[in-house]
């Protein structure tokens, strides 16, 4: 599955490791919450290359929040298009724990949520259709206005209003 | 009137070529239809037994004539020339062609108006008392927190594929015409001892095969902090509701079996998190939408004008007035309610010719202004009451001015087998023939407030739990059955309806209809005591045996 970072299809330096496989001694590795949870210390402490962590949508994000500052990457999960437990989970954790490093959507992503995902704190994008991944660009551009505040920074309408209001107040 | 500004259209806008995309990408075969499915529902579009349903909300249930006349030109361009109104101020469409919804979609957007969320797994159209602004003795106008819920919950990137439908009204009379206490979250606008704004919320109600009254989880949430509770609630609903069952998932599945104290307890831990975050309100974000609702600028007028004295001689009209009529906040001036109830035809049902003629008496009578109400009439909100005869003549024309408005034939329902594919059994037909059997206007007087509500399948879509009388089509071995309900009501005393025996055939409906009203009749206390009360007082039991001696 292409994946998109940054508005572009780049290729995945992270390997995907399976619970019983043994770890590479170099490169960036992506590993179950079950692996993860079994040996945090060990896999945070790892010194060859970065690690990040695929986590389920029905496991709360708490027990992932001690690690956070030492995780290159979460992958958070949409196993149906219409399950949104993981926008909840991509809030919570930009917005209330402050991680910042890459925030994957896995699973079912397709381009007609990207601007949700977006708005949810989502930086990278394993979108199952090649089509979509090459319309992500033109895609995230079809909304500019939003009307609700979210962790994404961008402002919301009744703020927006207040400005102009504010602005046309002091004959700018 | 709420007035759309630069940013509400351009959202509007954005998402209609977001739609149309969709529509095209569908159309070529790049979405399947199972992905295409929950695009459409985000955008009010069913597939139905026959065609395609499209439905668009009328936010709070205000709507301007401008808007009303758009409706009928997508009624008569797009669909067979009339629109049926839902019980949450919604109106829908039922023969539309997916290749021109974009342009319907499109048509509806240049007058401000939208279907975003009116279908799906999302948040859907703020309801209000159908009466907001104008209702003497209301604490304050709730559309400005219903506009600012609408605004918060409109594109949410959160809680747009939630387990369930989520539904939120709003009401700010003691008298609740909104049916709070049948949504996922009713609010019931209050002062606290300070004179503050705020809010009791209640959680959890909802009808279908498992039907709660909405219990309170705070009794004053104040005005600045109510998105964030809110949203607080959504959170907790988003992450924990069931997502394995369909039948399990709405919120009050989760406040069931949680338990509310539980289910609040949760949404207090959230709350305190995010309450003094990004979505608490200043006065100024209140104050900018409250500037854009529209109000009119009425006049010194009499109480008892001359033309209403001189029109109380026509019994006809005196039987409308004293019917429909209802009082208004501002001296000289009155609500009237406009029935969708004709004998013989589909509740809620207006062709294109009639909402165009109403948009014009509108114009001339009510400062341009309808209002849309769950019982699927509509209103006419500011009218003069020296403008009342001429009215109700020009409500007489269109074939409008129906004197049946709270009566035994003001009947809620939904489409049922008729057109809905999730219906086992017809609901319109059921009405109609009520309608005939009490088409008399000294009868249905003499009966006085009941009101009959049903339901199609257990999804409840004509509310038949909350039904003075309910009726719900069920089916058995290939055949409609209709089991009935007594005694439940949807307004601030709101309760479930008790059933009153085995299930009835088709044709013997009305018959039972007939029955339990000669039972009130005989049985009632008082001709004051309404259908409810003697129920209430009495219990099923007389009715059962009345209904079931003879069956």
């Amino acid at each position: 599955m292409p994946l998109v970072k940054g508005g572009h299809i780049i290729a995945d330096e992270y390997v995907r490791v399976t619970d019983d496989a043994e770890l590479p001694a170099q490169g960036a590795i992506l590993v179950s919450e079950t692996r993860f949870l079994a040996g945090p210390d060990a896999l945070v402490g790892r010194a060859g290359g970065k690690l990040g962590v695929i986590w389920p949508n029905n496991r709360d994000v708490d027990d992932l929040v001690p690690y956070l500052d030492r995780l290159a990457l979460v992958a958070l999960v949409f196993p149906s298009f219409r399950d949104g437990r993981a926008y909840t989970q991509a809030r919570l954790l930009r917005e209330r724990y402050g991680y910042r490093g890459e925030l994957r959507a896995t699973g079912q992503v397709l381009r007609d949520q990207f601007v949700f995902m977006l708005r949810a704190g989502f930086d990278a994008f394993e979108v199952k259709k090649q089509a979509d991944a090459e319309a992500f660009t033109e895609t995230v551009k079809r909304y500019s206005v939003f009307y609700q505040p979210a962790g994404d920074g961008r402002i919301s309408a009744l703020h927006q209003r207040l400005q102009l209001r504010h602005s046309e107040s002091a004959g700018l | 009137m709420y007035a759309y500004d630069d940013i509400d259209r351009t959202l509007v806008n954005e998402r209609v070529a977001e739609f149309r995309d969709q529509v095209k990408r569908r159309l070529s075969g790049e979405l399947s239809e199972d992905e295409f499915k929950m695009l459409r529902l985000q955008n009010g579009v069913y597939l139905q037994l026959h065609a395609y349903m499209y439905r668009i909300a009328i936010p709070y249930g205000t709507l301007a004539s401008n808007q009303l006349r758009r409706l009928a030109h997508v009624a008569r361009r797009y669909d067979r020339g009339y629109g049926h109104f839902t019980t949450r101020q919604n109106i829908q469409f039922n023969w539309i062609k997916l290749a021109e919804l974009p342009d319907a979609m499109a048509d509806l957007a240049e007058v401000g108006i939208q279907s975003m969320q009116t279908s799906g797994n999302n948040m859907r159209n703020v309801t209000a008392d159908q009466w907001a602004g104008v209702a003497p003795g209301e604490v304050e106008d709730p559309r400005i927190w219903a506009e600012l819920l609408r605004q918060f919950t409109t594109l949410h990137p959160e809680f747009s594929f939630l387990p369930r439908k989520f539904k939120i009204a709003i009401t700010a009379s003691e008298h609740d015409r909104a049916a709070i206490k049948i949504h996922d979250i009713g609010l019931r606008l209050l002062k606290n001892e300070q004179g503050e704004t705020g809010f009791e919320v209640l959680v959890g109600g909802g009808l279908g095969r498992s039907p709660f009254i909405a219990k309170t989880i705070k009794p004053f949430v104040h005005g600045h902090d109510i998105l964030s509770y809110v949203e607080a609630i959504l959170r907790v609903y988003n992450q924990y509701g069931r997502r394995d069952n369909i039948y399990k998932a709405r919120i009050k599945i989760l406040v069931h079996e949680l338990g509310i104290e539980k289910f609040a307890a949760e949404v207090e831990e959230e709350w305190q998190q995010i309450r003094e975050g990004v979505l608490k309100l200043d006065e100024g974000i209140v104050e900018d939408i409250r500037s854009r609702f529209f109000y009119p600028a009425y006049e010194t007028q009499p109480a008892m004008p001359d033309e209403l004295k001189q029109a109380a001689h026509d019994p006809k009209f005196e039987a409308w007035r004293k019917n429909s009529v209802f009082p208004h906040k501002q001296q000289g001036y009155a609500i009237a309610v406009v029935s969708l109830k004709p004998v013989g035809k589909p509740p809620g049902d207006a062709t294109a010719d009639q909402m165009d003629a109403l948009a014009d008496i509108a114009d001339k009578y009510s400062f341009g202004e309808i209002r849309v109400g769950h019982e699927q009439n509509l209103a006419l909100p500011h009218v003069k009451k020296r403008d009342l005869p001429a009215v109700w003549k020009a409500l007489e024309a269109i074939g409008l001015a129906i004197p049946n408005v709270n009566l035994v034939s003001d009947i809620i329902a939904c489409p049922g087998l008729d057109y809905c594919s999730l219906a086992n059994a017809r609901s319109i037909p059921i009405a109609q023939e009520i309608t005939r059997r009490f088409a008399n206007h000294d009868t249905a007087n003499l009966i006085g407030r009941l009101h009959i509500n049903i339901s199609g399948c257990i999804n409840a879509c004509g509310h038949h739990h909350v039904g003075h009388i309910g009726i719900l089509g069920v089916e058995k071995n290939n055949e409609e059955f209709y089991q009935i309900t007594i005694g439940g009501r949807a307004d601030e005393g709101a309760e479930l309806g008790t059933l009153i025996g085995p299930a009835v055939p088709y044709a013997e409906v009305a018959d039972v209809v007939e029955d339990i009203v000669e039972a009130y009749l005989a049985l009632r206390a008082r001709p004051e005591e309404l259908f409810v009360d003697t129920v209430k007082r009495l219990g099923v039991e007389p009715f059962r045996e009345r209904v079931y001696a003879t069956r």
